[in-house]
């Protein structure tokens, strides 16, 4: 069995891992969030330039072919350098859901903009303040026509283009394709809790807008169960950053006249963070199998994959600080930018409570011994 | 990412499976398990028929070839790959067949011998190990050293070519059933600590070796004590140089961590199942949100175990060294063996108090999860053991490291 990543895919990830070493990451998503710039758009050249977008886009779209192994891969990178990107929303949402269509003419249209990065998607779902029952979406879409307001949509204020989901009419949800600089499209950034990703309220007002599907809720479940794997992935990265970060801190610091990574409580506490770390991506890698290959276990590997990962990324971003006292606390560290990521990633496709619901729901279904 | 066997892997689980087929019954569903004849918990006459089966169950592999796979042909074993010894287990759990008695041999004093044994030595006693027919125990910790094992004081005396042995272990499990052990001594006060060690192996029926079991909060005894009143052991029985027992003690310590897994008892299935059943304030336990909650980070846990142990598999297939994420499996395991028979017992609420056979497995695992939260490394020294060796953190300071061991401070008693 070979219960891991292959050669190339190791590469790849160490190339991904270079440039963003490279154009320091951290720093950029620190320039982001201090400055007017709603994205770091030299960052996001160099990740196009790489070919990243068009990953998972068949050549005949003009992508590269590859698939969700490698963008998982690039989501462990881009997670570890925190990077100020619309990447997920582009690839991990966009184009995965233009992906799942059978709608050729889209894919055509959109599939070669998605990969060349000449567009920008993302995903517009959210309207109150939790994440999106099927019973709880208010936005209506009639005769190409789409009306309601979507909230905290990521990258909401820098896409070309946005999958909505709404009301069809027939007591079902549909899945819209809106272009974002259309009529009656209105735009209200956000200030944000983590200030590195940008998001932003947007409203329809008999807006135009292309019909994916009238009957899309499965879909949608499947599109979040898929992402929730990528984002897993992102969360390991920006855990794994935090930990050794606290490690390496403790490692130069001294107290009482020596290192205080000398001090039972301080290696129990990075200890703690390497296990939930571990769990993580033990259950990110069960993920990754099950999301290119398009298995049925995929809602229960997600749903796993997605809440363990929460859990180390807020367990290591948090103790992190911890660890660093006083300064770790402060502006001028990095602590405190994987602790906004951690928050932000817990909640960008529903929280905890929802997906250990999920997950017990998928486990009540299968009704297989686990 | 993909789970399936090579073609050699296939080709050799299609040999396990057949000659396991062919030799043992197949468990019916996962908890199927094998019970010897008279079941009694852990008391006398429920163990030696459990052993009694043990033994027969082992000596038939081993006359087949199948005990003890990856250890050289010369002393019982196949040479064995061991991504073999995986399959073998995966296998092998598979029926309802006994164990449980030769771990500590096979994995721990086995290893060891090879290492430290003369040739004769090995021939003389790995077989009769890897066939059940002689069982090993290990002794270390003593009632003032156990996570600081080099504290250990059992004396160790050299006249001629004998040394007389004086002293009392702890925790030995299955001393009251093993023929041999492997102990570790003190052969020199007056050095520091780790400097006066010397390590040997010794027949258990020897004159003055006296073994007291040690009942245990589970109501069993599966360990005990053993005392040593100038109890001789030959020379030739020394494994190591004299004053080298630590390093001797290191090598078998190490095969301790790789022989302990998941602790057994209660685990998501369980807690899913009860939730399913039990009533909780005029609807099932499962139906709640806050019981879904826990149980669904239970499931985490364990999966992450499980895949853990995966990635570890994968490596030995693709024939590289397994990286260190194993280290967390006990601490793990076993605290969540302890929260879940603990809530569990909280679902059961006022039903959980008698014992009877819904409770016993929620009632045994919480009784018996401290004890592996302790032993074979406890929590703290586990993660002493990530934090040092795996993440590259300094120790802490040691105020006994070079001071002679009759002077280190030991508190009021001993």
């Amino acid at each position: 069995m070979n219960f891991n990543f292959t050669e190339d895919q190791l590469l790849m990830k160490e190339e991904v891992k270079k440039l963003l070493d490279k154009e320091n990451s951290v720093k950029r998503n620190r320039n982001i969030l201090e400055g007017e710039e709603k994205f770091d758009k030299e960052l996001w050249n160099q990740l196009v330039q790489m070919g990243l977008t068009a990953t998972t886009i068949p050549e005949e779209y003009g992508g590269i072919g590859m698939g969700f192994l490698e963008l998982c891969v690039i989501a462990e990178e881009l997670g570890r350098g925190i990077a100020p990107v619309p990447f997920s929303s582009s690839v991990y949402l966009a184009t995965t859901a233009i992906l799942n269509s059978s709608n050729e003419d889209v894919k055509k249209e959109f599939l070669p903009k998605l990969a060349s990065g000449e567009s920008i998607g993302t995903f517009a779902h959210s309207e109150k303040t939790t994440f999106p029952s099927e019973s709880g979406i208010s936005v209506a879409a009639k005769s190409g026509k789409i009306s309601g307001k979507k909230v905290a949509v990521p990258d909401g204020d820098i896409a070309n283009f946005a999958l909505v989901s709404a009301t069809s009419g027939k007591n079902k949800i549909g899945l819209y394709l809106v272009d974002l600089s259309a009529d009656g499209v209105e735009i209200d950034s956000l200030e944000t809790f983590d200030p590195s990703r940008s998001h932003a309220d947007v409203s329809f007002k008999n807006t135009p807008a292309q019909e994916l599907s009238a009957d899309a809720w499965e879909d949608i479940e499947k599109l979040l169960d898929q992402s929730a794997v990528l984002f897993a992935f992102e969360q390991v990265g920006g855990a794994e950053a935090a930990m050794n970060q606290a490690k390496d801190y403790a490692m130069g610091r001294y107290a009482f006249g020596r290192a205080i990574a000398s001090f039972q409580a301080i290696k129990h506490k990075v200890a703690d963070m390497y296990i939930s770390l571990q769990l993580a991506r033990s259950n990110c890698y069960y993920g990754a199998w099950a999301l290119s290959n398009d298995a049925p276990e995929l809602p229960t590997a997600a749903a796993t994959a997605r809440v363990s990962a929460t859990k180390a990324f807020y367990e290591c971003s948090k103790e992190n600080i911890q660890t660093h006292g006083g300064m770790g606390a402060t502006w001028e560290f990095d602590c405190h930018l994987f602790y906004r990521r951690a928050r932000l990633l817990s909640s960008n496709i529903g929280s905890q409570g929802i997906w250990k619901d999920k997950l017990i729901t998928s486990l009540e279904k299968s009704n297989s011994p686990t | 990412m993909d789970f399936n066997d090579t073609k050699d892997e296939a080709k050799f689980r299609d040999e396990v499976s057949s000659w396991l087929s062919a030799n043992a019954d197949k468990k019916e569903h996962a908890k199927d398990i094998y019970r010897p004849a008279e079941m009694s918990g852990e008391s006398e006459s429920g163990e030696s028929s459990a052993l009694k089966d043990a033994k027969a169950w082992q000596a038939k592999k081993y006359d087949a070839g199948w005990a003890c796979l990856h250890w050289p042909k010369d002393y019982g074993g196949r040479d064995a790959a061991p991504m073999e010894r995986v399959i073998w287990g995966q296998e092998e759990s598979k029926f309802k067949v006994p164990g449980g008695f030769f771990e500590i041999g096979q994995g721990m004093a086995g290893p060891v011998l090879m290492l430290y044994a003369t040739e004769e030595q090995k021939k003389r006693y790995l077989p009769p190990m890897a066939k059940g027919e002689e069982i090993w125990c290990q002794l270390f910790s003593e009632p003032g050293a156990g996570s600081d094992l080099a504290g250990i004081k059992t004396k160790a005396e050299l006249d001629g070519d004998t040394w007389t042995i004086n002293g009392q272990k702890v925790w030995t499990s299955g001393a009251h059933y093993s023929d041999y052990g492997i102990i570790v001594t003190r052969s020199d006060f007056s050095a520091p600590k780790h400097k006066g060690l010397t390590y040997f192996f010794l027949d258990m029926k020897s004159p003055g070796v006296e073994v007291r079991p040690i009942k245990q909060i589970t109501g069993g005894a599966n360990f005990n004590e053993v005392y040593f009143t100038d109890v001789k052991i030959p020379d030739s029985q020394r494994l190591g140089e004299v004053g080298d027992g630590w390093k001797v003690s290191l090598t078998t310590l190490m095969n301790e961590r790789l022989a302990v897994g998941d602790a057994s008892g209660v685990d998501f299935q369980e807690i899913f199942e009860l939730a399913k059943d039990q009533d909780f304030n005029g609807d099932t336990a499962i139906s709640n949100g806050a019981v879904r909650e826990k149980l669904a980070d239970w499931y985490c846990e364990q999966s992450g175990l499980k895949y853990t142990k995966m990635r570890n598999i994968s490596a030995l297939s693709q024939g590289s060294t397994p990286g260190p994420e194993a280290s967390i499996t006990k601490i793990v395991s076993a605290n969540k063996l302890q929260d879940i028979a603990n809530y569990g017992m909280d679902l059961m609420d006022n039903a959980s108090i008698a014992r009877d056979e819904e409770t016993a497995i929620f009632q045994g695992s919480l009784l018996g999860a401290p004890l592996i939260r302790i032993a074979g490394g406890t929590d703290e020294v586990l993660k002493n053991i990530i934090a040092e060796q795996v993440l590259g953190m300094p120790q802490d300071i040691r105020v006994d490291k070079n001071v002679p061991f009759n002077e280190i401070p030991t508190g009021s008693k001993n």
